[in-house]
């Protein structure tokens, strides 16, 4: 079942043309890894893909809804139902304790503290960082704390998890370790995963790429 | 562009695994299939034949019949000479490979010389290389220590290509006007 669509996307700033007629399909359940050299506009697609950034033109299908008409109120609300985000660095709330930051998103949709702190509890182990629960982001690891942020954007169920270069910042070993985690989790909750990667080794996590370059996405798969 | 990975001295392996003690053929094929093997495992002939290599060397030496679950009983043992050279082999630095002779490259030059697509060479080629990345990190996610050493090498080495395949699709254009000056 496709998830979501995009077609025909152009984003520019200023005189930098960031997509210039990009597209790019995700069914549910899949991972897809997002590849190109930087300054492709990869990013760029994420967060239009997302509902983050508005594109200039072209559109963007979130099942039957097109993202691209809706008010910000709406897309806010989605983005925090249906979709989880985990990107390189300076996602968690420095102040909050990592349990505390899991739980965030839960609270947030007016989830007692209780109930949202179990099932942070519960991402937490499954992410295997239970034992930084009471400690900020800055006392944690890089790679712990990624862990956090992926059980942060998991703890809600979305349908779709965007996640931005998210072991940038690791090094090999804890970057494959969020990655082992981050897909098998999300491969048995049924979420797809949107990975924007330069690294050929993260984009093997994948089931399929696709390739942006120039503002241009070629999915490889579907141009077959 | 093939992953160059350079091959096994099976001569050497098996004196190595000699040095833990005496074994007989069959033995000796079992333990280097399960650590060295890989999907490649021995044949029976090349374990014989280098045993009698290593035998007309003076590098094993016959130390009596066994019986086994194979076919061979003849038991080997490495002899002192066996184990210098294996000492020899294991300081001796594997040669680092050029790579200078590229059959991708060569592909590229050609595709941009006949006016076809680099790019859709360059492409399919990632995808394959991606797909077999793929395949090893399953593999290795299943994997005990040793495959996740063995799958690592493969992986480093196939992620070595593809960011060569992403900086000369970076540079298609540049080569394009090049090659045909």
């Amino acid at each position: 079942m496709t998830l979501l669509r995009a077609e025909g996307l152009v984003k520019s700033f200023g005189k930098t043309h960031a997509l210039d007629g990009a597209g790019i399909t995700i069914r549910a359940g899949e991972v897809v890894a997002v590849m190109g050299p930087s300054g492709s506009g990869k990013s760029t697609l994420l967060h239009c893909l997302a509902g983050i950034l508005p594109p200039d033109s072209g559109t963007v299908h979130y099942r039957d809804r097109e993202l691209t008409s809706m008010n910000d109120g709406d897309r806010s609300e989605l983005r925090r139902t249906e979709f989880g985000f985990v990107f390189q660095f300076g996602q968690l709330v420095p102040e909050l304790t990592c349990l505390e930051n899991v739980a965030l998103p839960l609270r947030l949709s007016g989830m007692k503290r209780k109930d949202a702190e179990r099932a942070a509890n519960e991402w937490l182990a499954r992410l295997e960082v239970d034992g930084v629960a009471d400690q900020r982001p800055g006392e944690t690891s890089g790679g712990q704390g990624q862990r956090v942020a992926v059980a942060r954007a998991l703890v809600t169920g979305p349908k779709v998890i965007f996640a931005d270069e998210p072991t940038g910042a690791l090094d090999s070993l804890n970057g494959e370790r969020v990655m082992h985690l981050l897909t098998t989790a999300a491969r048995e909750t049924g979420a797809a995963v949107v990975l924007v990667t330069h690294e050929p080794r993260v984009a093997a996590y994948s089931d399929r790429e696709v390739v942006v370059r120039d503002g241009r996405s070629r999915d490889v798969e579907f141009a077959r | 562009m093939v992953c160059i990975v350079p091959l096994m001295s099976i001569g050497h392996a098996l004196l190595g695994l000699l040095e833990g003690g005496p074994r007989h053929g069959y033995d000796l094929k079992r333990a280097y299939d399960e650590r060295f093997g890989q999907d490649r495992p021995l044949h029976y002939g090349q374990v014989y034949s280098t045993l009698s290599r290593l035998l007309k060397n003076g590098l094993v030496t016959e130390a009596g019949v066994e019986a086994g679950d194979g076919p061979e009983r003849k038991r080997y043992a490495i002899t002192d000479a066996g184990v210098t050279d294996v000492e020899r082999w294991l300081s001796t630095p594997e040669k680092p490979e050029p790579y200078l002779q590229n059959t991708l490259y060569a592909k590229v030059v050609l595709a941009l010389l006949s006016g076809r697509s680099a790019v859709e060479v360059l492409d399919t080629q990632r995808s394959a290389h991606l797909g077999t990345m793929r395949e090893l990190t399953r593999r290795k996610a299943d994997g005990d220590l040793a495959d996740q050493l063995i799958c690592d090498f493969a992986l480093f080495h196939l992620e070595a290509d593809l960011r060569w395949l992403e900086l000369t699709a970076a540079r298609v254009d540049q080569l394009a006007v090049e090659v045909k000056r």
